[in-house]
């Protein structure tokens, strides 16, 4: 495993609606390496997510976050995305009239634009696509529907992880991807991001449930709880929390 | 919540890039109206008695009507004494050729976009230009008339075919029908003819591109189109004035006769100056348009994107008489900074199985407010007649509006009718999943009112559907770094 740091989070502070979600966060990821993150509801996990990302309803209020040595949290949102951050949305947001070939297509001309590379026409891109659709079961047709308009859940987030193949991200977040999906679609969805996994490609892996990483084997398990990691092991932590549920570290959580 | 209605608030800000001024010299008449000034107009234009008779029934007329107070929009009343109804740029007599078109005229047109010369023929549009009160040049005239087509300026018209003016003027917008329509009939000064010959299909789209310039000058143009039987024909029209600080009044009506099986598409992209941030200056486009489908199984469609204007108060409608006949509306009209629109159309169905269908997109930004009023009747006689309506509205921002004001009339037991509306409003969320892709607020902002509009501008010819939505881009520029 490489030893270079991608991502370095201390004494992470975040308000979202006026709450502090967030309460003295850290977390250090290598390159190369899958960390799940996993937790009760409410504990902050999307908020986590989000931060990253620069959601901007999100605050931070104290605390720091290095990406690759620079402070994420003066990035804008869409310099973070081209600088390689890449978000697997819980909810995925429906955009009409906007299909998903154009938007794809804009996103990885604005990536690769970022990057010095020269822009993808209409003719490779769609290579590009069809060879990628292929590692996530995906139907050609669903290329010339309107972002997830109509889209089933499962057909939602496999269109979030196929939008992560193109791009190509080197830090990618997976919030909840399981949420929502029968035992195919999770096979599926978890083919393809095991497919991604390379040494220069880190991933924060958000579940509530152990059932995902099963499929998506982690490197890292961080448990948080309260806004603040309490507990982290290798993957069979994730079985002891299976095992004995959330309880025992929330109590953790709330010793001083 | 926390930054973004700053950038929403930025992305509505918006610059005019028409709104210069041309230096020519102009032959204007003082402003104000009365009975001589009508005769004047008359007089300059050579007109035929029964012309200047039908203008004067007009405008004595519209002395007796009351300005419409039903739209939901707010002006102060306008000074009808203060416009200046006739004003046109200097020129000899008659033009022979393009050539003989003051150089700045065809300079203006050039930075509009629209070149008059014809070695620029690979565009495939022939195209009326009319600069304030008169039409300067009309190309492909010779080529078009080779098929029997007449496509030339309406003061051409009433002097090479009276027949067809007399029988057809006022025949869908009687000068009596409203108070801006009445004074259109009564001191119009030109706009553009178009007659298309039994079973011709136009070869190219005609458009006609007008163009304010001269200040406290009203325009009033009026457009006429006969389709005869089996005939097609693809209008165009675009528009755009210079900035200035006053409102000036754009008064036009557009007539459409389409006979026994004939087909007129006719679309418009509006861009006229909407006046700046605070609401100072802009056009008021109170425009009167409507189409008759006379004869068995015509059709007429209205496509319109309206992005200009302080005011915009249009319905273009269809009437519905021949049976089988065929009307549709298809609107995009976005209002920023303090436009006002209040536009939508009205589909009377007469004959018998006659079908209509309406979909319109209406966006508002910054405060602007943005009405649909739209009017389907069904008469007694309309066996089998349908329409589907579908009205969406789109907000960007928080002091904004949006109203719909469906007025549905069905006198007959067989007919359907469906109307459908929704609002929605571009949220965060659809931002950010945009902006987490790599893709800017800015670029997102279009792409998702593009995609909101996808349904109407893919009823455009291909040239201006591109043109459209730069259109949109532009009207939604603003300074996100």
């Amino acid at each position: 495993m490489s030893s270079d740091v991608l991502l370095q989070i201390e004494g992470l502070h975040a308000t979202a609606a006026g709450n502090e979600i967030l309460r003295g966060l850290s977390l250090t990821i290598r390159a190369g390496e899958v960390h799940a993150v996993m937790g009760p509801n409410g504990s902050g996990k999307s908020t986590l997510a989000n931060v990253l990302a620069g959601r901007p309803s999100v605050e931070v209020t104290a605390g720091k976050v290095l990406y690759g040595g620079r402070n994420l949290v003066e990035m804008a949102p869409e310099e973070r995305a081209r600088e390689g951050i890449f978000l697997a949305f819980q909810y995925p947001v429906e955009i009409p009239g906007v299909t998903n070939m154009y938007f794809l297509k804009a996103a990885l001309n604005a990536v690769r634009k970022h990057r010095g590379l020269e822009e993808l026409d209409a003719m490779d891109f769609l290579a590009l696509a069809r060879q990628r659709m292929k590692l996530v079961e995906m139907d050609e047709k669903m290329m010339s529907r309107a972002i997830n308009e109509g889209f089933s859940g499962g057909e939602k987030k496999r269109n979030e992880v196929l939008q992560m193949a193109i791009l190509e991200p080197r830090l990618a977040i997976l919030d909840e991807t399981d949420s929502g999906l029968d035992i195919d679609a999770l096979k599926i969805v978890s083919q393809g991001v095991n497919s991604l996994r390379s040494p220069e490609r880190s991933m924060i892996v958000i579940t509530h449930y152990q059932r995902l990483l099963e499929y998506i084997v982690p490197d890292y398990v961080h448990v948080l709880a309260g806004g603040r990691i309490v507990r982290s092991g290798g993957k069979e932590l994730a079985l002891e929390l299976e095992e004995h549920g959330y309880a025992w570290v929330e109590d953790e959580a709330k010793a001083p | 919540m926390s930054t973004s209605p700053g950038i929403i608030e930025e992305l509505a800000r918006r610059e005019y890039k028409y709104g210069f001024v041309t230096d020519i010299e102009a032959d204007s008449v003082p402003p104000g109206l009365d009975e001589d000034v009508i005769r004047l107009i008359s007089a300059k234009k050579n007109e035929p008695d029964f012309m200047l008779d039908w203008r004067l029934k007009a405008y004595r007329h519209w002395l007796t009507l009351e300005e419409p107070g039903w739209p939901n929009v707010r002006y102060a009343p306008i000074d009808y004494q203060a416009i200046v109804y006739y004003s046109a740029p200097k020129q000899q007599k008659t033009l022979e050729s393009l050539d003989q078109v003051d150089p700045k005229l065809l300079e203006t047109y050039e930075k509009l976009g629209i070149p008059l010369g014809e070695q620029k023929r690979l565009t495939g549009v022939a195209v009326d230009a009319v600069f304030d009160s008169v039409s300067v040049a009309t190309t492909f005239r010779e080529e078009l008339s080779k098929k029997g087509i007449l496509f030339c300026s309406f003061s051409d018209a009433v002097k090479e075919h009276p027949e067809l003016i007399r029988r057809y003027l006022g025949s869908v917008v009687p000068y009596a029908d409203n108070k801006h329509a009445a004074l259109n009939s009564a001191v119009f000064t030109d706009g553009s003819f178009v007659y298309v010959p039994k079973g011709v299909r136009c070869p190219m789209e005609l458009s006609t591109y007008f163009r304010i310039n001269a200040a406290n000058t009203g325009q009033f143009e009026r457009t006429l189109i006969i389709a005869d039987e089996g005939s097609y024909v693809s209008y165009l029209e675009g528009c755009t004035a210079p900035q200035r600080d006053e409102n000036q009044l754009h008064a036009a009506v557009v007539e459409l006769v389409a006979l026994e099986r004939a087909e007129i598409k006719y679309s418009t992209v509006q861009n006229w100056y909407p006046g700046d941030a605070e609401g100072r200056g802009g056009i008021y486009n109170f425009v009167t348009k409507r189409g008759k489908c006379a004869g068995r199984a015509s059709k007429i469609s209205w496509t319109q994107v309206e992005t200009g204007s302080a005011i915009t108060w249009k319905y273009p409608s269809c009437i519905l008489v021949g049976d089988d006949s065929v009307g549709e509306f298809y609107s995009v009209a976005l209002t920023a900074n303090c436009q006002q629109a209040d536009t939508g159309t009205k589909m009377i169905h007469i004959g018998k199985n006659t079908r209509s269908t309406i979909v319109s997109k209406g966006i508002s930004t910054g405060r602007g407010q943005n009405a649909y009023r739209g009017q389907v009747r069904i008469q007694k006689g309309a066996d089998g007649a349908r329409n589907h309506s579908q009205c969406d509205s789109l907000l960007i921002g928080d002091k904004c509006g949006a109203h719909t004001f469906p007025y549905l009339e069905v006198l007959n037991p067989t007919a359907t009718v469906e109307h459908e509306a929704t609002t929605s409003k571009i949220g965060e969320d659809q931002l950010f999943y945009c902006q987490q892709r790599g893709i800017s607020a800015e670029d997102a902002v279009s792409m998702i009112v593009n995609g909101f509009c996808k349904q109407v501008l893919k009823e455009l010819p291909m040239e201006f559907a591109v043109e459209a939505q730069k259109l949109l881009g532009v009207s939604l520029e603003g300074s996100v770094g």
